[in-house]
């Protein structure tokens, strides 16, 4: 999905917000029908970014636009509180009411915003019905599985057919089987929404499989922004890489040739100057021995640690640049791998990828 | 796409075990079951010493139900009183941020730790004939309290209120606050958040607190009799009635304690399962 | 459950000066003779009516002055439940009741030593507050509309009293509160919250800041009679016996009439 800006975009956000040593500055956009994920490491400011545009808390400065209004913009003393916001919350343990039947939970949204008691459950029984779980509407929050309590807390909020809809974490607090499943269903209903949508998350395959566009935020800062495509291909800071699965390098290049500290890799793309090298653990070789043939990017490592990764093993290396090998176990048993262990790796230089810092 | 899922490694949750089958440990048992001998032993000697053979005809006489209903109705309407108004005060306490909040905690345990009596005298000083309110509201709109089964009902709410606000602050500030933020989201302000989510979260902290100054209003004895007087039918509760029989009588003040302990135990017992536990 | 408690702080007390006191009984050699007025020594528990409070504090420290050595503890309470704690075991060596009655209890027990004797009178008075604005003159004007009156409760003697007085009278008093006792009756006029109560003259003697007393003509016949008895079980025989000689003595009486009993005749 492209998104030209050539009108504005239905959110518009410049998030200034901080908690004692934090200090959140974050701007964001997001076109009709548009889904972001905001994506970071814990304590990264996703959880204050959110609670901002939902009114939770106020902005310190910076402004909130959302079609057109300004729901939160210090410097005017403008300030708009949470329920007169036209903005859909899910939270992460979705936090539906436990005295309430599932039904009153998603009749709850419209009936606060004027709907009688009849209209408004009419219309959550169409909301209901709409994520599969109408059968469920006389039970209680406590009475559903997880990934059913997570459908419900997805259609109060578009119950009340929010311009802005703020999803926190909406798979974590699921099991992996669940997930899966409640992650297409999620996606179906995200495109459906005719609104902005921001997913919070730290968890990269949410990011990928849900949004059209990534925004990468550390320690309070947009580190990245971008399609799926273009971060994992060239992330930019560590923390990116590792989310996207890459070993990340950052050094100096020169033509084909990139120098990483003591060691130079030779890399598919032409980079010249400050430069990351990106290549993924799966092209990764390692050998007991010195390897013949390509003499270009191999270098002696240390083994510091092995886990299990799918059906293959992770290797984490040390050495003159640290980096992640993926193996086949039958590979493994045949290098005898223990940390500590010297090994020689190997990656070719096509699977290398290589592009400017600026 | 280049990204493998780790996070789902397949780790099952570990499944809660039931509590069933652990053993009480010793060092819990004894003093626990020390405690309830402590507390049951007194109602064993009122029962020891009740005169059995000439219950039925001492349970009959006019004064005694008389006395009773007066009771149980006072503190019924006590509870009603502290309700009303203990509810806001505990929010208040709980989740509003004002100066000094500390003293109005600690001024709102005051009866609990003033002797009753002392607390009859301070409520003529303020609600009597000649009290600070009470003087003014005598004039004004010549309306008494002391002496009447208002002033039963006000000696009591005053005794038993500090156990409902304390109950409920407990229970408003053990509340997940989230999830009033979360009906914020959905369009409901303050007070509907507060009538809509925030008191059904704590229906069972209230329902505590409710049947803890209710049993407090229903054997209130000194504030009542300083304040209110002892007059059959009109201000005289059964702590009261049991009082003045011990004047004379052992046993018929014995007999009714027993009746005031029973209908409570039965109400409180019937209330518990059914208000105390968690929607 | 008050005398449960006030019966074992009393049993601990007790406990505490039994091991001090030296003197056991009349044969011990180290006691003095028996009705001698100076050398009793030794701790004595007087359970006495709450109507005493003020005269028996009096009394106890004249006691004290002329016996040193000797130390008086006072249980003031109402006479019935002083009766119950002594019927139930509470160690106290002299009892005095306002009310024959709850002295009867206690002699029919079989606690008291010997017969009790009477030591002093008490009879009702109307008291009003300071200045009687209501101008109250006698036990008829306590009928008339807007008068608030508090009486003792009919179990406790000054309830009786009262209702002896009121049926002497032939009238029909409602009043708003029947009191426990006869300090909350009192304690009710010094507040204000009534215009006349019945209690007994040493009462409103003993208020005289705050209340007047009316005396009226059909009190004669509500005369309460006060007895004291020495108690069988008492820790210290001695000494109650002495006690319950001083409260009788000329200096005992010169102290209660002042304090608006009239003095039993001897």
């Amino acid at each position: 999905m492209d998104h030209q800006s050539v009108t504005e975009p239905l959110l518009d956000a410049h998030l200034v917000a901080g908690r004692g040593a934090f200090h959140l500055d974050v701007h964001l956009h997001i076109d009709v029908g548009e889904v972001v994920a905001l994506l970071g490491p814990n304590g990264a400011g996703k959880t204050t970014a959110l609670r901002a545009l939902a009114g939770l808390d106020p902005l310190a400065a910076g402004h909130l636009t959302l079609a057109g209004v300004d729901l939160d913009r210090p410097d005017h003393r403008r300030w708009t509180p949470p329920e007169r916001r036209p903005i859909g919350v899910v939270f992460q343990d979705y936090l539906l009411f436990p005295h309430l039947s599932t039904l009153d939970n998603v009749a709850f949204g419209p009936r606060r915003r004027g709907a009688d008691r009849r209209t408004a459950r009419a219309h959550a029984h169409t909301w209901l019905t709409r994520v599969g779980l109408a059968e469920q509407a006389r039970r209680r929050p406590r009475q559903l599985s997880g990934g059913q309590a997570q459908r419900v807390a997805l259609a109060r909020a578009l119950a009340v057919d929010p311009t802005l809809l703020l999803l926190d974490e909406p798979l974590a607090a699921l099991d992996a089987r669940t997930r899966l499943d409640t992650r297409a269903e999620l996606q179906r209903h995200l495109g459906d929404h005719r609104g902005a949508t921001l997913l919070v998350t730290h968890d990269p395959l949410d990011a990928l499989v849900l949004a059209d566009r990534l925004v990468i935020i550390e320690h309070g800062r947009v580190v990245q922004e971008g399609d799926a495509a273009t971060i994992t291909a060239q992330p930019r800071t560590d923390y990116v890489a590792r989310l996207v699965g890459l070993n990340l390098h950052r050094g100096h290049g020169d033509g084909h040739s990139v120098r990483v500290g003591d060691l130079t890799l030779t890399a598919a793309d032409r980079v010249d100057g400050d430069a990351f090298v990106a290549f993924a653990p799966s092209a990764v070789a390692l050998h007991a021995t010195r390897p013949d043939g390509s003499p270009r990017n191999t270098w002696p490592a240390v083994i510091v640690g092995v886990q299990r990764h799918g059906d293959n093993l992770r290797v984490q290396l040390g050495g003159p640049v640290t980096a992640a090998a993926d193996i086949t176990p039958a590979a493994a048993a045949h290098l005898r791998l223990a940390p500590g262990q010297a090994v020689w790796a190997a990656v070719k230089a096509a699977e290398t990828r290589a592009y400017p810092v600026g | 796409m280049p990204v493998t899922d780790t996070t789902e490694a397949a780790v099952p949750a570990p499944r809660r075990r039931r509590a069933g089958n652990r053993r009480v440990p010793t060092a819990l048992l004894v003093p626990a079951l020390l405690g309830l001998t402590f507390l049951v032993l007194p109602l064993l000697g009122l029962l020891a010493r009740a005169p059995w053979t000439t219950l039925p005809q001492r349970l009959t006489e006019p004064g005694v139900l008389t006395a009773l209903r007066l009771s149980l109705q006072t503190a019924t309407l006590a509870t009603l009183v502290c309700v009303t108004l203990g509810v806001p005060l505990a929010w208040l306490l709980a989740r509003a941020e004002f100066p000094g909040r500390r003293l109005v905690r600690a001024l709102v345990t005051v009866p609990l730790v003033l002797p009753p009596v002392v607390g009859g005298v301070a409520l003529l000083l303020v609600f009597g004939r000649r009290g600070l309110l009470g003087e003014w509201l005598d004039t004004t709109f010549g309306l008494t309290l002391p002496f009447t089964t208002t002033g039963v009902v006000l000696a009591e709410a005053f005794v038993a209120m500090p156990f409902l606000v304390i109950a409920v602050e407990g229970a408003l500030r053990g509340a997940d606050t989230r999830y009033e933020e979360a009906a914020a989201t959905l369009g409901a302000g303050r007070w509907t958040t507060f009538t809509h989510v925030t008191l059904p979260l704590v229906v069972p902290g209230i329902a505590a607190g409710a049947v803890l100054c209710w049993a407090r209003a229903l054997g209130e004895f000194g504030a009542t009799i300083t304040f209110a007087g002892n007059y059959p039918g009109r201000t005289q509760t059964m702590p009261l009635a049991v009082y003045l029989a011990l004047e004379t009588d052992l046993q018929a003040a014995i007999v009714l304690s027993l009746v005031l302990l029973t209908v409570s135990v039965a109400i409180l017992a019937g209330l518990r399962d059914r208000w105390i536990t968690s929607p | 459950m008050t005398a449960r408690w006030t019966r074992t702080a009393l049993a601990g007390m007790t406990a505490l000066t039994l091991g001090v006191a030296a003197c056991g009984g009349s044969s011990d050699p180290a006691c003095p003779a028996p009705g001698g007025s100076a050398g009793i020594t030794g701790p004595l528990t007087v359970f006495a009516a709450a109507s005493l409070t003020e005269t028996f504090t009096r009394l106890g420290r004249d006691f004290e002055a002329a016996n040193p050595g000797s130390t008086v503890t006072f249980s003031f309470a109402g006479s019935s439940a002083l009766a119950t704690q002594i019927n139930e075991g509470a160690p106290a060596d002299v009892f005095a009741s306002a009310s024959p009655a709850n002295m009867k209890a206690v002699t029919d027990a079989g606690n008291a030593v010997d017969a009790p004797t009477v030591f002093a009178r008490n009879q009702l008075v109307i008291a009003v507050p300071k200045g009687n604005p209501k101008q109250v003159n006698g036990l008829a004007d306590l009928t008339g509309p807007g008068v608030k009156v508090a009486i003792c409760a009919a179990q406790v003697p000054c309830g009786a009293a009262a209702r002896k007085a009121l049926d002497a009278a032939t009238l029909t008093l409602t009043p708003v509160t029947l009191e426990q006792d006869v300090k909350g009756a009192l304690s009710k006029v010094k507040l204000g919250e009534v215009d006349a109560a019945l209690v007994y003259r040493t009462d409103a003697k003993a208020a005289a800041s705050d209340v007047d007393g009316v005396e009226f003509p059909e009190s004669a016949g509500t005369i309460n009679d006060y007895p004291i008895v020495a108690l069988k079980d008492a820790g210290n025989p001695t000494g109650a016996r002495a006690f319950v000689a001083y409260v009788r003595s000329d200096r005992g009486r010169a102290v209660l009439t002042t304090a608006g009993f009239q003095a039993a005749g001897s």
